[in-house]
């Protein structure tokens, strides 16, 4: 071949009047697409990669085995065992890091531009042609048992998992990624080979680039990194239906600061409303110190330390959620204040001046985003996502700025449901006034 | 290999970071009256890091005032001559600014990320609040619930935090590293407006602080205005850093905890050493090197034996804290495969441990480790808010900007032998304290 056929789509994004980004859309001839924001001033590349699908694709009875073949990418690969796969990434400097959740796999690489064709080659190893060693297998499985152990009796961790199986049930969100111990002994190398073709495809991925590298080169590094993979992966999962049915929830747990997880119905990214119920929420639930929440719940009762709410749009679920902790004699207080608040907000609304500032905050931020190539890299997979066009980052603070209080407020009485306001409270709660159990 | 990230927070705060420094563009100014000004230059993006870092931690904490330094930052956020309570936070917002404190041992800082065009508003108000804060005593009382609320999230509700605080205690038989940043809640009850005050008018002045600004900015500019907002506030008598002394340490301690939070128990071995001195870092470089080759990540010797060879550990790590005005510390932990006590899981250790005095260093793996330190130099110039961490750190550390610059050259220059000499130093001492952290019932 003389030339590799790359096609090539760039945009110009505008950030703020001093500052834009450039972004450029490289469709590989090997048919994978990525976002590159090329940048020359520092001699690395920091590369995002995501698989759509994640610890959803898990099988039924098989919870875990994405996660653990996650754990073993870089545990051995092609010709090197776990440790000479180590000592490679060392020799070369890069640094990889392998992750997932219930949405998708990430993979996120940096490497320097004076290795980066054998750091490539070393990550397409890992990625395309795991070992999953019998050795490996059983070192990992002893790691997430020690996980899945220590998560049982931590308070934090105790009380995310008991609020996803409150809401979720039987849905794949309902558990943990990691799978519970007798599943985790159960899983063997097929299931690890099976979680394999079916979570890293290519009709999944999604990539974003940052920093010294060109469009051509980008291509071919991508070609050469993930052209191996099957064409296809396993079908995703249905969506879930969250059950809010507005109770307060109690698990009992010895320690002496509850914690608690809250959440109603949330409103999809595409709904038209969908930009009036972000300001709503930052205003109602930012975790800095001028949302409503921090100041009836912190700054004027002292009653806790942290509490923030968000919109929380998972692939397969939305949610309203929030989160706080306070000491076992006063988490009450705290549950009846949020309670008091989401009744008063859905009733009244939002004045004009934590509008103003809502919108003066949120356009204001989004430039500020965009700084460093790790950071960006980031930004701009999580957009492919999504599934936004190129030219959302010169058109967000638009879409925003395009609402108004009346929006904000007649979203906030339609979306805003005290009644599936559901609370799981983790801890050893007093005085709490439990709806059922 | 799974995320052992958030074993690796809790056991050693942050993960690995050398702190090394190539190639940035800084500038330092002193003002007039005392207060030191650095500037680095990083144009890819119009924001700016906006640092003030005031030479005082906890362990400058009057006695039987513990956690008043980390009080006294929430009621920083509390209002002044000019603000209301809560409105330096709105403002910084208003601008699609970000704010925030932290308070260490050594220092307590106020940091704000924000567009360039508003680093003047910012230094317009972090200088009013350096001389004019208000405290009001209702806002005090509330305060104190908000900060044992912190306690109990950070400490009570983490069997590993509550663990720590109890291992530092047993380490530092005199100095104040020994009391945790956060405070003894009994102390904390029993900080009243007068001690705040009173610490507030001691300890805050401009020649015992550190401005860092980091960003898209022109040092001429920031000089400029560090005059007119800075430069303003008289210099005051502040106190010298005289802090008490570690006695010789005679008797190596152990130490059990049981906790019914704990399922997965886990062993942790520390070390009193030195730290980075001005113009005299290199046992600190040699620490720090041997903590990678120690136990920084799988190919780290610790791991190699322990996870691989003898298969009695799921984790192993060692972690070195060279940043630090006082004498510091050298971490070792091991977390066992549930096949393996902690007594056998000492053992091991220390024959990893013996071991390795013998036969030292691969050369191979030295030199590895050394090109890794120097890619953690370029991926670190990656991100201001490191760049500002690195210098603020180090300058209220007792360090000069020479010195973090002289650092990363440092780390290349120490030896195998120069390693080993400071293994040996470390490991031979009775200043060390080990701990096994289990479930209740495993305690004896």
């Amino acid at each position: 071949m003389i030339r590799v056929l790359v096609s090539i789509f760039l945009v110009f994004a505008s950030l703020s009047a001093r500052a834009e980004i450039s972004i450029s859309e490289v469709n590989t001839p090997g048919g994978i697409g990525a976002w590159l924001v090329e940048d020359h001033s520092l001699p690395f590349v920091a590369l995002e990669i995501r698989f759509r699908g994640g610890a959803s694709l898990d099988p039924v009875g098989r919870r875990g085995a994405t996660h653990m073949m996650v754990g073993l990418l870089e545990e051995g690969a092609g010709d090197m065992d776990a440790q000479a796969f180590a000592s490679a990434v060392d020799d070369l400097a890069a640094n990889f890091e392998y992750d997932v959740n219930n949405d998708s796999i990430s993979i996120s690489a940096r490497f320097l531009t004076e290795n980066r064709d054998k750091a490539v080659s070393l990550l397409r190893e890992s990625i395309t042609a795991p070992r999953f060693d019998e050795d490996a297998m059983e070192r990992v499985r002893a790691q997430i048992s020690s996980i899945i152990n220590s998560d049982l009796s931590d308070p934090e961790e105790a009380a995310w998992h008991s609020f996803s199986e409150m809401v979720y049930g039987s849905h794949p969100y309902g558990s943990p990624i990691e799978g519970d111990l007798p599943t985790l002994q159960s899983l063997n190398r097929d299931d690890l080979i099976s979680a394999h073709n079916a979570a890293l495809a290519r009709d999944r991925v999604y990539v974003g680039a940052v920093g010294d590298i060109g469009t051509v080169e980008l291509a071919k590094l991508l070609d050469a990194l993930l052209g191996d993979l099957p064409e296809k992966g396993g079908p995703l999962p249905a969506a879930a239906s969250p059950n809010l049915t507005g109770d307060t929830i109690v698990r009992e747990f010895d320690t002496p600061q509850s914690v608690a997880y809250f959440a109603q119905p949330g409103i999809h990214r595409d709904h038209p409303d969908f930009f009036a119920a972000f300001i709503l929420a930052h205003i109602i639930g930012d975790p800095g110190l001028e949302s409503v929440l921090m100041r009836e719940v912190r700054v004027k009762r002292g009653l806790t330390y942290s509490i923030y709410s968000y919109l929380a749009n998972q692939d397969l679920a939305e949610i309203w959620i929030g989160t706080t902790s306070s000491a076992n004699d006063r988490v009450a207080e705290a549950v009846d204040v949020i309670r008091a608040e989401w009744e008063r907000i859905s009733r009244e609304g939002v004045t004009r001046e934590q509008f103003d500032a809502a919108v003066t905050y949120l356009t204001g931020a989004y430039p500020l985003r965009f700084d460093g190539n790790g950071r960006i890299a980031n930004i701009v997979v999580g957009m492919q996502m999504d599934d936004l066009p190129l030219d959302y980052i010169s058109t967000r603070n638009d879409k925003i700025r395009a609402v108004t209080l009346k929006d904000v407020n007649n979203v906030a009485k339609e979306l805003l449901d005290p009644d599936s306001l559901t609370f799981v409270v983790t801890g050893k709660p007093a005085g709490l006034e439990l709806s059922t159990d | 290999m799974v995320s052992w990230r958030k074993i690796m927070v809790l056991l050693f705060g942050l993960p690995h970071a050398f702190q090394a420094a190539a190639g940035d563009d800084v500038t330092m100014y002193r003002l007039d009256n005392g207060m030191d000004v650095v500037v680095v230059e990083d144009h890819r993006a119009p924001v700016a890091i906006h640092m003030v870092w005031y030479r005082v931690g906890s362990a400058d904490e009057p006695p039987g005032k513990s956690g008043i330094a980390h009080f006294l930052e929430h009621l920083m956020f509390k209002g002044t001559d000019e603000l209301e309570p809560g409105e330096f936070s709105l403002k910084v917002a208003k601008t699609g600014g970000t704010d925030n404190a932290f308070t260490s041992y050594d220092y307590t800082t106020y940091i704000q990320r924000v567009a360039t065009e508003h680093l003047e508003s910012m230094m317009r108000m972090e200088s009013d609040r350096m001389v004019n804060l208000v405290i009001d005593k209702d806002l005090v009382d509330i305060e104190r619930n908000v900060v044992l609320e912190e306690r109990n999230q950070r400490v009570e509700n983490n069997p590993s935090a509550l663990y720590h605080e109890q291992h530092m205690a047993a380490q530092y038989l005199n100095h104040p590293y020994g009391i945790p940043i956060i405070g003894w809640r009994r102390e904390i009850l029993r900080i009243d407006i007068d001690d705040l005050r009173k610490f507030y008018d001691t300890h805050y002045a401009p020649n015992n602080a550190t401005l860092v600004v980091v960003g898209d900015v022109d040092p001429e500019e920031i000089y400029g205005l560090a005059r007119k907002y800075y430069g303003e506030i008289p210099a005051r008598q502040v106190p010298e850093r005289g802090r008490p002394l570690e006695p010789g340490h005679l008797a190596a301690r152990k130490l059990e905890f049981g906790d019914d939070r704990i399922a997965q128990p886990y062993l942790t071995r520390s070390y009193l050493v030195p730290e980075r001195d001005s113009g005299d870092q290199k046992t600190a470089a040699a620490l720090t090197l041997l903590a990678e080759v120690l136990g920084g990540g799988t190919t780290s010797i610790l791991n190699q034996k322990l996870q691989f060879d003898t298969r009695t550990a799921l984790y192993a790590g060692s972690y070195y804290r060279g940043l630090s005005l006082d004498e510091t510390t050298f971490f070792i932990t091991v977390v066992p495969t549930r096949e393996t006590t902690l007594e056998e899981a000492e053992a091991s250790m220390d024959e990893v441990l013996s071991d390795f005095l013998q036969n030292g260093i691969d050369d191979n793996h030295l030199e590895r480790v050394k090109r890794q330190i120097r890619a953690s130099e370029i991926y670190a110039r990656d991100s201001i808010r490191g760049i500002a961490n690195r210098y603020g750190r180090a300058l209220s550390s007792g360090l000069t900007v020479s010195d973090v610059q002289a650092w990363p050259d440092i780390l290349q220059s120490i030896t195998e032998k120069e390693i080993m000499a400071a293994a040996k130093t470390v490991f031979a001492g009775k200043n060390s304290v080990t701990g096994y952290i289990m479930a209740s019932e495993g305690a004896k």
